[in-house]
């Protein structure tokens, strides 16, 4: 396929990780620490795990998976919200599959719809918009979940529906945005991080600029990178190009598809639609202020927060659970005391098992159990 | 969830309401091109277009250029490590022969 078989060039990354070797012996680093990568967003995680970009560094290169997960960071109080809008008898809850089988604090979505509410999943809210044409009589609500990337899309479909008059949709919205989080990452008083790998697909909506002051006031570098292996090589090569030339800069290795400026059209859209809540709670890092956004009041009429009174309760995550220290990278997801005995993919404890971009899912599916164990056994022995 | 996929606009749908067609690797649907139509790109120039689809939507004209230029640096890349490669397995096949 174009614009992603020349991205998998095995040669090319043979290449990438001999210049990467060679870079890091000639930055002379002390070698007791491992050199600190946080990929901030769960699409650079799914890669790095399904070509096993991460067996193919120097061990002293380690990747901390962050939280740009947006299913893995969805605190359980909102998926009870989610469960109770659908339990209304007029309602087709409709949502993207990522988030069927998030756990709730009684069931999730996929639960709540084997006991016969109408749950639905959708490829696009556009779908969801659609529903709610054919089927008039019915209220149609879409869980709205994802950074930038996604809010564009949920935005332009509430103007769409605006637009033709369509009064029996709304949007559960629950989006959060990503530079408030990376800032409160980098506050966080236990993480060494040595640089990051920028969200290229948030960055093909919000642009470069966003990302400034993590250079400028937290002097660390970050280079915006694709999703396929090689991106995800050429960017970390980037990273201890800065680290050698003792640079701290924002790069873009996507250019080809994240401009430096964004997207206008799309911002345009958030913000009319949208405006950022006072704070977001998020599963294992806690409240963060200004991380998500809601429905503006000039658009109330597609605001499922307000057409059902949603309980909106805040559930603490199952004690057993450390979905938060892996999440910050404190511990490595088979580190975890519940990883792959009663937390597993198919019968998630955790948000990380949940979806197939969260950490634990990833090192689940891929092996990593393996490889982490191993290395345990090894630093023991 | 976030990932994205690259395609092709193959027709448009709905000029009013910006509905195309994208084709990604044999499979088709109707996508919204809302977020890649303006003024200097507007409507009727997106057929061929490569676009990155995500969640029903085109996000962003994909910029050959760029990709092309992506790969170069990378083939020089490779060239430059085979070529100094070269350079040490002849040197040190000199350091022997002495």
């Amino acid at each position: 396929m174009r614009y992603v078989d020349e991205f998998r060039d095995r040669a090319k990354a043979d290449v990438l990780v001999k210049e990467i070797e060679r870079l890091l012996a000639h930055t002379g680093r002390d070698q007791d620490r491992p050199l600190q990568i946080m990929e901030v967003c769960g699409g650079h995680t799914h890669t790095i795990f399904r070509y096993g970009v991460e067996g193919m560094l120097p061990k002293s290169i380690e990747l901390v998976h962050g939280p740009g997960c947006p299913v893995c960071v969805l605190p359980m109080g909102r998926v009870d919200d989610c469960v109770a809008i659908a339990e209304h008898p007029e309602v087709i809850f409709t949502t993207f599959g990522d988030a069927m089988r998030v756990p709730g604090s009684r069931r999730s979505l996929l639960q709540a719809k084997a006991d016969g509410c109408d749950v639905r999943m959708v490829y696009s809210p556009m779908d969801a918009l659609a529903l709610a044409r054919q089927n008039r009589d019915r209220e149609v609500v879409f869980f709205g979940i994802g950074f930038e990337t996604t809010m564009p899309s949920t935005a332009l479909t509430v103007l769409q529906a605006e637009r033709e008059g369509i009064k029996n949709f709304s949007i559960f919205c629950n989006h959060i945005t990503i530079v408030p989080t990376i800032k409160a990452i980098l506050d966080s008083p236990d993480l060494r991080l040595d640089g990051f790998l920028g969200p290229g697909h948030v960055s093909m909506v919000i642009g470069d600029a966003p990302y400034e002051f993590i250079a400028r006031y937290y002097k660390k570098p970050m280079v915006i990178a694709g999703f396929e292996p090689l991106d995800i090589l050429q960017s970390i090569w980037m990273l201890l190009r800065q680290i050698d030339e003792g640079r701290c800069e924002i790069e873009n290795q996507y250019a080809r598809v994240a401009p430096a400026g964004g997207n206008a059209v799309a911002l345009q859209a958030v913000a009319q639609v949208y405006e950022l809540r006072e704070f977001f709670e998020w599963r294992g890092l806690g409240s963060i202020d200004h991380s998500g956004v809601k429905v503006r009041d000039a658009y109330a009429g597609f605001d499922a927060e307000r057409k059902f009174a949603v309980p909106n309760a805040r559930i603490a995550d199952p004690k057993s659970c450390q979905c938060g220290e892996v999440l910050k990278g404190v511990i490595k997801p088979w580190q975890c005391k519940v990883f792959g005995r009663a937390c597993s993919p198919e019968t998630p404890l955790g948000a990380l098992m949940v979806s197939s971009e969260g950490a634990c899912a990833a090192y689940y599916q891929y092996g990593g159990i393996k490889r982490g164990r191993d290395e345990t056994e090894a630093s023991v022995a | 969830m976030c990932l994205g996929i690259p395609g092709c606009i193959v027709s448009i749908d709905n000029a009013d309401d910006l509905v195309a067609t994208v084709d990604v690797s044999g499979v088709r649907r109707q996508i919204n091109i809302s977020c890649i139509v303006d003024e200097a790109h507007p409507v009727e120039s997106c057929v061929g277009d490569w676009v990155l689809v995500h969640v029903g939507f085109a996000m962003s004209r994909i910029n050959a250029a760029e990709a092309a230029e992506t790969l170069r640096l990378l083939q020089e890349l490779g060239e430059l490590q085979a070529e100094l490669e070269t350079m040490q397995t002849l040197t040190d096949a000199v350091a022997a022969e002495e």
